[in-house]
């Protein structure tokens, strides 16, 4: 049948979907766990996040991965149980774990191939940690198969068939063993689990006392069919230890009320309990008898031992201060309940913000008609028009907010990126993020993953000294990388920086200088000096690392932040450290414009760029060398450049007197100017890509639609001198021309 | 009426100067009246710019200039014909917009073997209709070469 497919399918995917949530929740406990964060709910966040793949994975038959995660909670286990410190080196492998572990969620959703040696490379590594022989843990990995649903409706009812479970009649009473008091909730019911699975999954580990607690049962009449009364008392005389015995009932932690005391020697134990009747037997003893010694746990004390209530609560019918704890410690990554959130698919999404881009244009051409028809701006009409002006602002602000998503994501892929590349070339280093819920719209996280993590390769491999320069400059053995995101003025700023020795211009330049980039004898300043690393071709490393320095460096970086509508610069101190920042525009589909006039055409300037705009008289403008003009501001030389030229509208103006000059600044601080006819307006404009695989015209970034429907292209000022200046715009003119000569 | 089997074809015939072309009628997804365009910078000669469709932006092609013709002068009659190719919508200025017709494969003569003279594979097959010669164009050459002429 066809329809079975889909609704699995369709779980399936929802199951993928809820693994990444967790994966998130689980880097935030690792993180928290590596901030110093002691609170024990941390770790159980980390417990559970591995725990509810690994039972998800189970039930989709995802072997490897269900494999992976179950050692892997074994060894969180212990860190929870309180039996295991949280060493750095621990974490660190709980870190790479957790890597590992996003990969295979990944592989299995795209059924590409699983990475199994890494798989045990890593198994082998947790195992080592926790001191175990790894072999029960790979034997036990039944336990957690969900069991199958036999829907019977009359459970928990007291018409349940009695257990058959052979019952030691007397076992020992030195054995070692358990008291386990087991009463299910009605969640437990709803949930699909079943006691009896949990006794018989008891009884596998060892000789069971089992006892049925009835005496909750109420007279016939009050009897409510679907509540659970009974209650269970097992004695289970075995070897095994407590974290067998929990992890029985793992899958209904929270769901029942369940307490585990260890049978100690007849001494501590519980007034033996033979299967007496049912109905007769005291209620169980509110407080179990406290053991202060218990000799045949002494290796491993259970951990519920001294907390009769089950650690981990997950039920949110329950209430508790510790789950306003997990929130706090989840750093809101997590808030069951919290926040509702609806899942929409991204082409609806898309959809609207297209729709709401069309009010925009259509709004423009109203209210160009109406003014062309001379209405009074008192008139009805014209108010009228004003307030559909500021609700379509509104709209397309609040469907922008749809897009926007904290940069959390990822920054929490750059933790990963840090931690695989300072292992790959055996520095220390610690990644600080700040601002990890600045929102952004969502292509321009898609889009900057990957120069972001070029950057970050680069903070790690170039950016920071060895361990040893850095013990010798007096700095921390462990080098610090921070990536921070915060919002400033209508645009988010991205640093990222390292504590490192700087960059080392000296070399910089030779190297510059070697590879023929800036003639020999070219006197730069600081910043233009940092801004040749942007060079295409450039790359400091002396020899290339595996991470980076193939010489497709911090030009192919400066080239995807660009298409992005976004700056980057450089600060850096020597010994001090570097810093990149990244200044990008909140979303890429609106952008603040200036309309121009060149030779009858119509263009958008972004008006981010120009800074400011001037009218040129004869006297200002001077020429450099034939077709190299510049003009003068305040006394300084900026080269100027006729858009129309540029662009190939019109041949070189002989009179340039009236032409309006927009001053635009370029990334790193250097000034140049555009020569147009006339601005036309100041307005927003909704950006239209144009087919890549058509046509790209140099200068040009994009198109928006006027008023008057027109279409007219968005100007990329930088690329247009870069065109029109033959060479690099950040050097001076006059050393462009020393370099082609 | 024309009874439309496997083999025949249905195809949109224009005018560019005293010459008459076809393209296949599927390709076709509508017929414009001129706009002004918007020029692109340093576009080839026969890319006439861009125009709004409905909020997207749509390239123009010149297909006299395309096609080696002599330009086609801009006025208030011409059409430009909105082409979908490879999932790509591109316009296609002519001088006017004919007739349909349905012709099949035994209509269609693939055109002679001519040197390569950069035009002869933008011509899929000819088609005499009352003593007239119809041009079938391969809309894909068309337009691809278009592509790789600006790249």
């Amino acid at each position: 049948m066809s329809q079975d497919t889909d609704p699995m399918a369709e779980i399936r995917a929802s199951f993928f979907i809820e693994s990444e949530e967790l994966l998130e929740a689980l880097q935030d406990g690792l993180t928290s766990l590596e901030d110093g964060d002691e609170d024990g709910e941390v770790i159980n966040v980390v417990f559970r996040a591995v725990h509810s793949i690994k039972g998800g994975a189970g039930a989709f038959g995802l072997e490897a991965l269900v494999r992976f995660a179950h050692r892997y909670e074994t060894a969180l286990d212990e860190v929870r149980g309180g039996r295991m410190e949280v060493s750095d080196k621990a974490l660190k492998l709980f870190f790479q774990a957790a890597d590992h572990l996003s990969d295979l969620v990944r592989e299995s959703r795209d059924e590409g191939e699983l990475p199994t040696e890494r798989s045990q490379e890593l198994l082998a590594q947790l195992d080592e940690l926790i001191g175990d022989d790894g072999e029960d843990a790979a034997e036990e990995e039944i336990d957690f198969q969900p069991a199958g649903l036999s829907l019977d409706l009359d459970l928990g009812l007291p018409g349940l068939p009695p257990l058959d479970l052979p019952v030691a009649e007397d076992a020992p009473t030195e054995a070692p063993g358990f008291n386990i008091h087991f009463k299910p909730q009605l969640e437990l019911y709803e949930t699909g689990n079943e006691p009896f699975q949990l006794l018989k999954a008891l009884h596998e580990l060892g000789d069971c006392e089992v006892e049925i607690l009835c005496e909750d049962i109420p007279a016939l009449d009050d009897l409510a069919p679907e509540k659970s009364y009974l209650a269970w008392n097992i004695k289970l005389t075995t070897a095994a230890d407590a974290a067998e015995i929990n992890s029985v009932f793992e899958f209904v932690e929270g769901l029942c009320t369940l307490e585990i005391t260890p049978l100690n020697a007849a001494a501590s134990a519980p007034p033996p309990l033979d299967l007496s009747l049912p109905g007769d037997l005291p209620p169980p003893p509110p407080t179990l008898p406290d053991d202060d010694d218990v000799p045949v746990m002494a290796a491993e004390p259970a951990p519920t031992e001294t907390d009769p209530v089950p650690v981990a609560e997950t039920s949110e019918l329950k209430p508790e201060p510790k789950a306003e704890k997990q929130t706090k410690a989840a750093g809101g990554g997590k808030q069951p309940a919290a926040k509702s959130v609806v899942r929409v698919d991204l082409d609806r999404i898309e959809r609207l913000v297209n729709l709401v881009g069309e009010l925009v244009i259509n709004q423009a051409m109203l209210s160009q008609s109406l003014e062309q028809a001379g209405l009074s701006p008192h008139s009805d009409a014209m108010n009228g028009l004003e307030e559909f002006q500021r609700l379509t602002r509104d709209i397309q602000d609040s469907v922008m907010m749809i897009r926007a998503q904290p940069v959390k994501s990822l920054f929490q892929r750059m933790s990963r990126i840090v931690r695989e590349a300072s292992s790959a070339i055996k520095k220390d280093v610690r990644l600080i993020t700040e601002g990890e819920n600045t929102e952004v719209d969502k292509t321009v996280i898609e889009r900057l993953a990957d120069p972001l993590t070029h950057m970050i390769r680069n903070a790690v491999d170039h950016g920071l000294e060895d361990t040893q320069t850095r013990l010798d400059a007096g700095k921390s053995a462990q080098g610090n990388v921070r990536l921070s995101a915060s919002h400033k003025s209508g645009r988010v700023v991205i640093d990222v920086s390292d504590d490192g020795g700087g960059i080392n211009r000296p070399r910089v330049l030779q190297i510059a200088i070697e590879k023929g980039l800036i003639p020999e004898d070219s006197n730069l300043t600081d910043t233009e000096i940092d801004n040749l690393l942007f060079l295409p071709g450039f790359s400091t490393a002396k020899e290339v690392s595996d991470l980076s320095g193939r010489g497709v460096g911090m030009d192919v970086v400066r080239t995807a932040i660009q298409a992005l509508g976004g700056r980057i610069t450089i600060q850096s101190e020597p010994g001090v450290g570097t810093t990149f920042s990244i200044s990008l525009p909140l979303t890429l589909a609106v952008l603040d414009g200036m309309v121009v006039e060149v030779a009858g055409e119509t263009l958008v300037v972004p008006l981010n760029l120009v800074i400011e705009t001037l009218t040129l008289s004869d006297v200002d403008m001077d020429m450099i060398r034939p077709g190299v003009l510049s003009i003068r501001v305040r006394g300084a030389f900026v080269p100027v450049f006729d858009l129309g030229v540029a662009l190939g509208y019109r041949e070189p103006l002989e009179d340039n007197s009236g032409c309006v000059v927009l001053l635009i600044a370029h990334e790193d601080g250097q000034r140049f100017a555009i020569m147009i006819d006339d601005i036309r307006d100041q307005r927003q404009v909704v950006i239209k890509g144009l087919d890549e695989n058509f046509y790209r015209s140099p200068g040009i970034a994009a198109a928006t639609i006027l008023g008057d429907g027109q279409i007219a292209l968005i100007l990329d000022p930088t690329d247009i001198v870069h065109q029109a200046g033959n060479a690099a715009p950040l050097l001076d003119p006059a050393l462009v021309s020393g370099a082609s000569s | 009426m024309t009874d439309l089997d496997s083999t025949s074809k249905e195809l949109l015939t224009f005018k560019l100067g005293n010459q008459e072309y076809a393209l296949d009628i599927m390709s076709v997804r509508e017929i414009r009246g001129w706009t002004k365009t918007t020029p692109m910078p340093h576009a080839p000669a026969f890319m006439r710019g861009v125009i709004n469709l409905r909020g997207t932006v749509l390239p123009v092609i010149d297909l006299a200039a395309r096609l080696g013709l002599p330009p086609t002068e801009t006025t208030e009659r011409n059409v430009i014909i909105v082409v979908k190719c490879n999932d790509c919508m591109t316009g296609l200025l002519v001088d006017a917009v004919s007739d349909i017709i349905a012709l099949s494969a035994d209509d269609m003569q693939p055109p002679p073997d001519v040197t390569n003279d950069g035009g002869a594979n933008t011509i899929r097959a000819l088609s005499l209709i009352d003593e007239r010669m119809i041009r079938i164009l391969e809309l894909e050459s068309v337009i691809a070469k278009a592509e790789s002429v600006a790249a």
